[in-house]
């Protein structure tokens, strides 16, 4: 799964003289598959955190149960760490990298 | 008892339908679970409960580590204290059952994690005097009052 972010962010800081600048790419939360979460949990709380429909939440869900992963949200880093914090707070195994 | 243990009822409050002895093993997890929030070595169920957020980046995953990790503390002891003052309680309203939720979860996930489960659940203990029979009893106690939670909270 993708995220349909077109547009980068980028960096507010000016640049030093000869530094390279390196774009602020989005970053991607994916959460994990493992054998303890339910199912319906794992739903709801994509649900819950990111007012996703009961479509898209389920959708996810498998893509987590069957793929073994899925991109969940993506953005600025910030946002990124605050999704992967909710997550961990319940418990799913979320993690954050840059897009591809 | 029958039917539907957590229910929504028409004022938005939650009834729980629970045993005296069902919310007697709830308020049991509470000192088990504590120990583990704040253990500070890192063995595979405290890892459950404190996930690594960046995989391939250590110098940012200690940064984050830093930042998040005394507030995911807290937010595990919370919703485990919210736990332990109303298992007694017929109703809850909407933020003390997603409480239960995540403590039940934390549990769930804590034991689980011993109990080495998989999804296919082979590990199952076909023998009741096997030692391990009554942790997944529990555990599996747990899976089912989670389920009945997540239905009822659900849209």
């Amino acid at each position: 799964m993708k995220p349909s972010l077109s547009v980068a962010p980028t960096e507010v800081r000016e640049p030093e003289i000869g530094e390279v600048v390196v774009p602020d790419r989005p970053w991607v939360v994916i959460v994990w598959n493992d054998p303890i979460n339910l199912m319906s949990y794992v739903t709801f709380v994509f649900q819950k955190l990111f007012g996703y429909s009961l479509e898209k939440a389920t959708k996810l869900m498998l893509d987590v149960h069957e793929k073994g992963k899925a991109v969940v949200s993506s953005g600025p880093r910030e946002k990124a760490e605050l999704d992967v914090f909710r997550l961990h707070e319940h418990g799913l195994w979320a993690t954050m990298e840059h897009d591809e | 008892m029958t039917g539907r243990r957590v229910r929504r009822n028409r004022k938005g409050q939650f009834e729980i339908r629970l045993a005296e002895p069902e919310r007697e093993l709830l308020r049991s997890l509470g000192p088990q679970l504590r120990e583990v929030i704040n253990d500070e070595d890192d063995d595979a169920a405290v890892a459950r409960l404190f996930p690594v957020a960046y995989r391939d980046d250590p110098d940012r995953e200690t940064e984050f580590r830093l930042l998040a990790r005394d507030e995911l503390r807290s937010s595990h002891l919370a919703a485990l204290a919210v736990l332990e003052e109303s298992a007694g309680a017929e109703r809850l309203d909407e933020e003390q059952v997603l409480a239960w939720m995540r403590a039940i979860n934390d549990v769930r996930l804590v034991l689980g994690t011993r109990l080495d489960v998989t999804e296919e659940g082979h590990e199952r203990p076909a023998d009741l005097t096997d030692p391990r029979a009554p942790a997944f009893a529990v555990y599996d106690f747990l899976s089912w009052l989670q389920g009945e939670i997540v239905d009822a909270l659900s849209p």
